[in-house]
Formats: structure tokens, C-alpha cells, sequence
């Protein structure tokens, strides 16, 4: 049995099926990570002395991770965008561009972490509160860059022989991925000044 | 959408790019300059609200949507700013045990 609406729109709502889909699976990802900053919140207004960020992180780094960040949303946005111009090839490489600064963020996060547990004595999330909420803050979020990797990787390479049988449907789906993507993106811009700069 | 509009888009695509990398500068920029805590974290995260919509806006197409997204939008807007705001709840009733 075919699944209704992947392509036409829906007349009650406007929107095909998966793009209402991930809007609602956005809207649990706004509660999950607000749930997070409301911790942060409460944690950081209930003492004296909160430390700056910049006595546990490293400024530099996570800067260049928001580039990479930004880069790969605007690279997402593109791949879809060659699609709608029936640009196989360019999808392919925009695409391929996303995963690389997806991978790079992976790559620095990975030095940031390191340094962390490598110091003496340990930056633990147990050591306190800050660290505490930092590693699960960030550690959720790298999650989220994990998944987004993970499928934007499955269109890449498998799942993109959807495009020669239903074109429309695959380019939809990337448009659903890229949401999901800038999702993530959207949520690193909030990350990086409230822990890192703030 | 026409070939011409996608085109027009891209256009915009690259504007945006190039706004939010001046304004992660900006963000850097600003916490190095001596504002206070609270002026530091009202500006920062001004800064942030900027970016993320024009993430939201222009990336994600919200600028030009469908209003069943808009209403979930808003439903999911209201039910964050009453998370954010129970850590507030919770200090005033603290100040008033204390």
C-alpha cells in the first residue's frame, strides 16, 4: 500500500506528510533542549559565582565549529536547492560538502573533549555544575550531528537512487533532512555564546 | 517553485551565509568587551536570536509558510516559554520560604 501524500500536498493541511512529520518531531526537539536550557537556568542563577566559559572551553575552536556549522546548513540548503533545479551532480557534491563540515565538527569536538579529560585534574561532568551541563548540553547535541550524519550519508550514497524513479519524493525528503539539519545548526548558535562566551 | 525562483533563492542563500558569519564574529566580538554579566548575556544572546532567525526564516522557510506550521510553531513557542520560565517560578516561591 502506497503512503499517502509523500508528494501532493495535503488539502487540509497544505503540506505533504513528512514535512508536517518533522515540524511536530521539531517541536519535541525545541521541548528536549529547552528542558536542557531551563536546567542551565536554574543552575546558573541558583549561586554566587558562575565561571566563565572561558576558564574549562577552548573560544577558538568552538568558533570554528560554528563555521563548520554554518557552512554545512548553507550546503543543505543548497543540495536541496540543485535538486528543485534538477541538478543531480551539484546535489551530490553539496551534499558531500555538508558531510565533510559535519565530520570536521565531529573531528574539534572530539580535540575539545580530549583536552578536557586529559587535564590534571580531570574536567569531569562530575567536577561540577558547569561541566556538569556542558558535556550534556554538547554531548546531546554531537548526537544530533551523529544522526544528522547518519541519514544525510544514507541519501548520499543509497538512498539517492530514489531520485531516478520519484524525483519529487526524494527531493522532498531532502528537504525534510535539511530541516532536521538546520534544526541542529539552529541549536548550536544558542550553545556557543550561552556556554562558551556568557 | 520555477527554475527562476530557486535560482532567486540561492541568491538569498548566499546573503544569509554571509550575515551569519559577520554575526558569529559580532557574537566573539562582544564578549570581550566589558559589558556586565547581565548586559553581556542581554546582548549575546540578541545576537543569537538574529542568527537563529534567519536560520529559521530563509534556511528553513518560515518566512514563507504554510499556516499549519505557523499554529504548531506557536503551540511549541508557548510550551517553551513556560519551561524556561519554571526555574523563575520555582525562585520566587524560595524567596518566599526563605
Amino acid at each position: 500500500m502506497d503512503i499517502p501524500f509523500n508528494v501532493k500536498e495535503r488539502p487540509d493541511t497544505g503540506l505533504y506528510n513528512g514535512k508536517l512529520g518533522i515540524w511536530f518531531f521539531l517541536a519535541s526537539e525545541v521541548m528536549l533542549f529547552g528542558g536542557l536550557f531551563s536546567a542551565y537556568i536554574f543552575l546558573r542563577t541558583g549561586v554566587d559565582n558562575w565561571p566563565a566559559g572561558t576558564d574549562y572551553l577552548d573560544v577558538p575552536l568552538a568558533t570554528l565549529n560554528t563555521l563548520f556549522l554554518i557552512s554545512s546548513s548553507v550546503t543543505m540548503v543548497m543540495s536541496w536547492a540543485s535538486l528543485k533545479l534538477n541538478d543531480f551532480k551539484k546535489y551530490k557534491l553539496y551534499t558531500l560538502i555538508t558531510l565533510l563540515f559535519a565530520f570536521g565538527f565531529l573531528v574539534i569536538k572530539y580535540f575539545e573533549y580530549s583536552a578536557k579529560f586529559a587535564h590534571n585534574p580531570p574536567y569531569l561532568p562530575s567536577t561540577n555544575n558547569f561541566l556538569g551541563i556542558y558535556f550534556t548540553m554538547t554531548g546531546l547535541h554531537v548526537l544530533h550531528i551523529i544522526g544528522g550524519i547518519l541519514v544525510i550519508g544514507y541519501f548520499y550514497g543509497p538512498g539517492s537512487k530514489m531520485w531516478d524513479s520519484e524525483p519529487e519524493r526524494f527531493t522532498n525528503r531532502i528537504e525534510i533532512v535539511g530541516l532536521y539539519w538546520h534544526f541542529v545548526d539552529l541549536v548550536w548558535i544558542f550553545l556557543f555564546p550561552v556556554l562558551y562566551l556568557l | 517553485m520555477t527554475p527562476e525562483e530557486v535560482k532567486h533563492h540561492i541568491k538569498t542563500y548566499v546573503l544569509v551565509f554571509v550575515a551569519l558569519m559577520f554575526l558569529t564574529v559580532v557574537t566573539v566580538a562582544i564578549s570581550y568587551i566589558d559589558l556586565g554579566v547581565k548586559g553581556g548575556i542581554a546582548l549575546g544572546l540578541f545576537v543569537a536570536s538574529i542568527k537563529a532567525s534567519l536560520v529559521a526564516c530563509y534556511f528553513m522557510h518560515l518566512i514563507d509558510e504554510k499556516t499549519t506550521i505557523y499554529w504548531t510553531l506557536i503551540a511549541t513557542a508557548i510550551s517553551f516559554l513556560i519551561l524556561i520560565f519554571l526555574p523563575v517560578g520555582a525562585f520566587l516561591a524560595q524567596a518566599r520560604i526563605y
